[in-house]
């Protein structure tokens, strides 16, 4: 997107034109030294990347060479506190999935529908209003929204009004409300790439006797496919990240969940309940929650690279 | 405008338009009520609090410290210790943040391998989850030989490092929204790329830059999960007073009393969940007006 522009500053790079004294050549050392200041700032997000991959890798390697891998990653049994300890991460990881995927069930319908409405059929001035007010969804912090799951989502709206049996914690009222929470990730991104469908496409679709919902499902949809993709994908990441909903409401025991009315413990959940007990800096313990963090990092950046490939194969130039 | 139809050629519309058909009905129904079901949470959301905890929000909460009996417990020093926590990360992420994004915007060659590399960087530390960077600054200040953790300049760093790819990312797109004659027409003046930068281009970009900068903010004042892993969740019961004091924060504060079975502190965690909802969505709320009000169209 960004490569087709050429920068300001570009134009006082390039070589002066012949025959015109070169005004910049004065030195400035001021310039030079905020010039480096600058840059630094910007390598320093390369810095954090490398400290992340450090601070994680050296407990999570200390962890591997107790625990071999392959154990770790197709065991079924997760109890690293217990006495006879098993490091087989598979509850975690189901547990994150099915948060994830009941999430996803909700975020993306619902997200793409009120993009949809706000990006085709609404009034620019109701528009105005609503955009806004939905953005709002997302100021609320997560802590709150778990504490909603608690309070109302698992009692009140699915014990009381659909009588569905689930406990006070559960995968179902944690997954339900962390897509609430990603409705506006999803609707707000989508809506971005809606909006950039050239406005000649609807009315080449309207000229040829396509209603709305025709134009907007079969030439708006797919003109803005890339876009789309990508603002899903980046829910999925948010899902498999989020943190202090499934810490409170999903609960804590860790268990192959293969049903959403069970408790259970999800990575970030398992991550955050360690990190709350004290455990000796180097202890096994400790460094399972690295080799843990490890995996939730090397997941959400293969979601991310293969949602920067999805995008660049979906984008359409207009 | 006059069109010539044969009346054999006319449109079949038998006085509806196709716009009203059943099925398109049906859609536009689908997507009223997606929309409509997202809002309805948000009010739900805020009205179950609000009963849950109206009757907590007193001024107790703001001058008392926690308490092992809910009576007697407030929030004072988690509220004070979220202030520390923000104004200090403010002073961290806001800075370097604009720094970072004049240099990738205004001054970096676009081709080199290294700008490239450092934006999809940069795109995806925005995507990693922010339990992530609590372990990174527990390696920092392990790094830097501190042994109590629970510090508020850890706090600051980590949601410093959290919130940096947003502030990145939004100063960026404030900065390219400038168009480029005013840049050229200064530089024509003979100002450096420098001046130019700082005297014109910073100045209007402004309103984005706030914007975006005022939702970083408001992300990181809900964020509890990385200050977690700092042990954040501690019984403060004195005010924060510096960078090294001990602090706790509003979120990790709610999260204790949500873990608590007793149902006075549940009220509680609803009292200071309004409290802290209601700065969330005024500092939204200012960040929505600012780009309404104030972001000029070129």
């Amino acid at each position: 997107m960004t490569t087709l522009r050429t920068t300001p500053a570009g134009a006082a790079t390039t070589p002066p034109l012949p025959g015109v004294p070169t005004l910049s050549g004065r030195p400035r050392p001021f310039e030079t030294v905020v010039r480096w200041l600058l840059r630094a700032a910007a390598a320093l997000s390369v810095v954090i990347t490398i400290g992340i991959v450090l601070s994680l890798l050296g407990p999570a390697l200390a962890f591997f060479r107790e625990v071999p891998v392959l154990d770790f990653l197709t065991g079924t049994r997760w109890a690293p506190q217990f006495a006879d300890a098993s490091f087989g991460v598979l509850p975690l990881v189901t547990a994150t999935a099915w948060t994830t995927f009941i999430a996803l069930l909700v975020a993306v319908p619902f997200g793409l529908g009120a993009a949809i409405y706000l990006a085709e059929y609404a009034r620019p001035r109701v528009r105005g209003i609503l955009k806004p007010v939905l953005e709002l969804l997302a100021g609320i912090p997560t802590v709150v929204f778990g504490f909603f799951a608690l309070s109302f989502v698992a009692p009140v709206l699915l014990r009381g009004l659909l009588g569905v049996q689930v406990g006070t914690f559960s995968i179902l009222a944690a997954g339900l409300v962390m897509g609430f929470m990603i409705i506006p990730t999803v609707a707000s991104l989508s809506e971005d790439a809606m909006t950039a469908v050239p406005q000649a496409l609807r009315q080449g679709s309207a000229a040829l006797g396509a209603n709305r919902m025709q134009t907007t499902l079969r030439v708006v949809l797919p003109a803005a496919l890339s876009g789309i993709v990508a603002a899903v994908v980046l829910g999925i990441s948010r899902a498999i990240g989020e943190t202090m909903i499934v810490a409170i409401a999903a609960g804590a025991r860790p268990q192959m969940v293969t049903d959403p009315t069970m408790e259970g413990a999800t990575m970030t959940g398992f991550i955050a309940r360690m990190a709350l007990g004290d455990s000796r800096i180097g202890s096994l313990q400790y460094n399972t929650l690295f080799a843990v963090g490890l995996l939730l990092f090397l997941l959400t950046l293969v979601v991310n690279m293969v949602s920067i490939q999805l995008v660049r194969r979906f984008r359409q130039e207009y | 405008m006059t069109t010539t139809i044969a009346p054999h050629q006319r449109l079949a519309t038998d006085g509806r338009s196709r716009e009203r058909n059943p099925r398109s009905m049906i859609f536009l129904f689908a997507l009223w009520l997606s929309l409509f079901i997202a809002l309805l949470t948000l009010l739900t959301l805020i009205v179950s609090t609000f009963i849950d905890g109206a009757g907590r929000l007193d001024s107790r909460l703001f001058t008392e410290f926690p308490s092992s009996r809910p009576e007697e417990a407030g929030a004072r020093p988690a509220i004070l210790g979220s202030l520390w926590v923000i104004v200090t990360t403010a002073l961290l992420a806001i800075p370097l943040g604009i720094a970072a994004a004049v240099h990738l915007e205004e001054f970096a060659d676009r081709h080199s391998r290294f700008n490239r590399f450092v934006e999809v960087n940069i795109q995806n530390l925005a995507a990693i989850p922010s339990i992530i960077y609590g372990m990174l600054a527990v390696g920092f200040l392990g790094l830097m030989g501190v042994a109590n953790k629970n510090i508020v300049i850890g706090g600051a760093v980590a949601l410093a490092l959290l919130i940096l790819p947003v502030v990145i990312i939004s100063t960026r797109e404030a900065l390219r929204s400038v168009p480029r004659d005013l840049r050229q027409g200064s530089l024509a003046l003979g100002a450096t790329g420098l001046q130019t930068t700082w005297r014109i281009t910073l100045p209007a970009a402004i309103p984005g830059i706030a914007t975006g900068t005022i939702l970083s903010l408001s992300r990181a004042l809900g964020e509890a999960a990385p200050l977690l892993l700092l042990g954040a969740l501690v019984f403060v019961s004195f005010d924060p007073n510096g960078l090294m004091s001990g602090f706790t924060t509003m979120p990790i504060q709610i999260f204790g009393w949500t873990n608590n079975p007793q149902a006075e502190f549940r009220e509680l965690a609803a009292a200071a969940s309004l409290l802290l909802v209601g700065i969330l969505l005024l500092m939204n709320g200012l960040a929505i007006v600012i780009r309404n009000r104030y972001q000029r169209r070129w």
